[in-house]
């Protein structure tokens, strides 16, 4: 992966020192980051430890412990499958199944073509119309396999 | 009304995930072309999910349902007179007799899905803020003693008494104290926190308002998990706008009281579900679990006194204040007051949210509410009260509704999501997954439960493949019993309960006997 550029790092800066005043500044920063470039490259960790006056391991520590913090450039999309029990009731297993043979991936992956990265997730809050699943930030309920596939495109 | 007759087509997570967006567009689109002066409101949800999206229309006053509404529906509804009312194969007549819903008591979600989630005239219209009033002429005692009296126990999970709890805050010396609403509804088959950020987001406001001028805390924050991008959304604007109105911020509804409030977002940990890791996690730490005592009531935020409390308790505040302790406490059960939102979640005909007063039996809420699985199978199993909670089966439906009945044969109420599995499931792999989350969501401050997770995959594996069964099933049960006696919080403390169910209950799923059923139905 190459290094991100002079600008980019500016922009972690920027958004570093701008949330740096707010009690408990580092899930925030770490947020508005993958908000802005989709992911928290690794050159980010050691600006923002010295904008928060961290040390480098705290904030690698945090970035690496939520599940939703992402360390490399995702897809143009990324498609989240719901594995928690409610969905398991109506079929998930098979649809993750489905999902990842028609992406050709695993999760924690992305297509060559960039399109998708397909994510777990777990409970999206649509239990009562399981099986869901999650494009960027649109929630989709009862999908069978087919509608999986009108969904990707 | 000048502008138009009012047609509702709510907008909350799962109307949207099953096309109400579509339903609406399409709505503007044929009212257009006909000249049909509409004014489209995108309210909640109701939360009879197996009718959404929900179309009201609003006649002389009454509003009257249609659904499940597709877009395609849109054209033909309004040819057969939808803006008068008129009969269709879709009409559910006037939405509040519609049984599953009328055989509810709304006290918590009273607003939800009815107004138009935003707007504050609109919550001030439907007795918002009333609560807040008087909380404001109250003292931090008395508004306590309210609370104390109502019965109210967190709806989190654990059932502590809310009253009590804030007590403890108030009773702390402290120069800064806080609120802190855990919205981190990680639970599968959960969705009442969710709905109500959602659909009815100031109720949330006014009740976290109601427990800073109850204990003296100036500062609150929700937590929201990052999955539910919506209602993060919702809430932030919400909080903008009750700022703008003046109910947040200095001197509170003149009480001389100070209160504000932040969101913020998660970031798909489950663990940040247990009070302390969410505290380190508000703190922008790693989500581990902090020991107690200190009790966070004690040293809570930023080691500062803190009110924990979970969407639905800080939601019901305010019609207790409102209404006072007695009206809440007249609902419910023994020593489980007032109402439970029960989620039907999974395989269910008719799923949705339902709250009702505590005490009811599971079976009348699986098929008087719920019709059933939505297959049409037979039920097999529930799960309620979470991912860490027992597998309840078919011979104890009868169980009531109420924390200490369901403690009583080894399960638990939690948070109140039901989720349904009719007779095709296969226990043993729900036994496997309860320890391969757990696995995955442990925050490995502790050995019973970060190494006890791993292990109980590896050991239920051998059991599912027939090697030396009747060991490993021994095995399995001392892993279980260590890692409930030795994990330091819920989360490796109960998740061998979902196990032990499976072993207790459903012993003909697990082992040799299992391992050659699956062989015959998947022979190679």
């Amino acid at each position: 992966m190459t290094e991100p550029d002079r600008q980019t790092r500016q922009t972690i800066r920027e958004i570093a020192e701008s949330g740096a005043s707010q009690a408990g500044a580092l899930l925030p920063i770490l947020h508005s980051i993958q908000d802005e470039l989709g992911y928290i490259p690794e050159a980010a960790v050691p600006i923002v430890a010295e904008v928060l006056n961290l040390s480098r391991a705290e904030v690698h520590g945090v970035v690496s412990f939520y599940h939703l913090f992402r360390t490399n450039s995702p897809g143009k999309q990324t498609l989240y499958v719901c594995r928690a029990e409610a969905c398991q009731s109506m079929g998930s297993r098979d649809l993750e199944r489905h999902a990842r043979e028609r992406l050709g991936i695993d999760y924690h992956e992305t297509t060559a073509d960039g399109r998708f990265s397909l994510e777990p997730i777990y409970c999206l809050g649509n239990c009562a119309c399981s099986p869901a699943v999650m494009i960027d930030e649109d929630v989709y309920g009862r999908v069978t396999p087919e509608r999986l596939d009108e969904l990707l495109g | 009304m000048t502008d138009g007759i009012r047609v509702f087509v709510p907008a909350d997570t799962t109307a949207l995930s099953l096309g109400a967006d579509a339903v609406a567009a399409a709505l503007r689109r044929e009212a257009a072309d006909r000249g049909d002066a509409i004014k489209l409101v995108r309210n909640g949800s109701r939360g009879l999910y197996w009718l959404e999206p929900l179309v009201e229309v609003e006649v002389d006053g009454q509003r009257l349902g249609y659904g499940p509404v597709g877009p395609n529906d849109v054209a033909g509804l309004l040819d057969a007179g939808l803006l008068g009312g008129a009969d269709h194969a879709l009409a559910l007549g006037p939405t509040e007799s519609i049984p599953w819903l009328a055989n509810q008591s709304r006290l918590t979600f009273a607003r939800v899905g009815i107004t138009d989630p935003l707007s504050i005239d609109d919550y001030r219209a439907h007795d918002g803020f009333r609560g807040l009033e008087r909380a404001a002429s109250m003292t931090p005692e008395e508004i306590v003693a309210e609370v104390t009296e109502s019965g109210l126990r967190g709806r989190g999970g654990a059932a502590f008494p809310t009253g009590i709890k804030w007590n403890t805050v108030l009773q702390t010396e402290a120069g800064q104290k806080y609120v802190a609403c855990n919205a981190d509804e990680g639970d599968s088959g959960t969705f009442a926190d969710r709905m109500i950020m959602e659909s009815d987001p100031y109720v949330l406001i006014e009740g976290m308002a109601i427990a800073g001028l109850a204990t003296d805390a100036t500062m609150g924050y929700i937590y929201i998990r990052a999955e539910y991008p919506l209602a993060i959304r919702v809430m932030r604007e919400a909080i903008e706008r009750a700022e703008a109105a003046g109910l947040l911020g200095e001197n509170v509804l003149d009480s001389g009281r100070d209160f504000r409030m932040e969101v913020r977002e998660a970031a798909g940990a489950y663990i940040c579900g247990e009070e302390t890791s969410m505290l380190e996690s508000l703190e922008g730490k790693r989500g581990m679990i902090r020991f107690r005592p200190p009790l966070p009531a004690i040293k809570g935020l930023f080691g500062a006194p803190t009110v924990v409390n979970n969407v639905i308790s800080l939601a019901t505040v305010p019609i207790i204040l409102d209404k006072g302790a007695q009206y809440y406490r007249d609902y419910g059960s023994g020593r489980s007051r007032g109402t439970l939102t029960v989620q039907l979640a999974g395989n269910i005909k008719r799923g949705g949210l339902v709250e009702i007063g505590f005490g009811r039996p599971l079976r009348e809420l699986l098929y008087d509410f719920g019709g059933g699985s939505a297959t049409g199978r037979p039920i097999r199993a529930v799960q309620a009260g979470g991912p860490l909670a027992a597998y309840v089966p078919s011979s104890q439906f009868d169980t009531p509704l109420d924390y200490e009945e369901f403690a009583a044969i080894g399960a638990m109420i939690g948070h109140g999501g039901l989720v349904v599995f009719d007779d095709t499931v296969d226990m043993g792999e729900q036994a496997r997954f309860a320890m391969e989350f757990c696995a995955i969501e442990s925050c490995g401050k502790c050995t019973p439960c970060r190494v006890g997770a791993v292990r109980g995959v590896e050991v239920i594996d051998k059991i599912r493949n027939g090697e030396n069964e009747a060991l490993n099933l021994e095995l399995l049960r001392d892993l279980c019993d260590t890692m409930v006696s030795g994990s330091l919080c819920a989360l490796g403390g109960m998740a061998p309960f979902p196990v032990i169910s499976v072993l207790d209950h459903f012993p003909e799923d697990l082992g040799a006997l299992a391992a050659a059923r699956r062989s015959e139905e998947y022979p190679g």
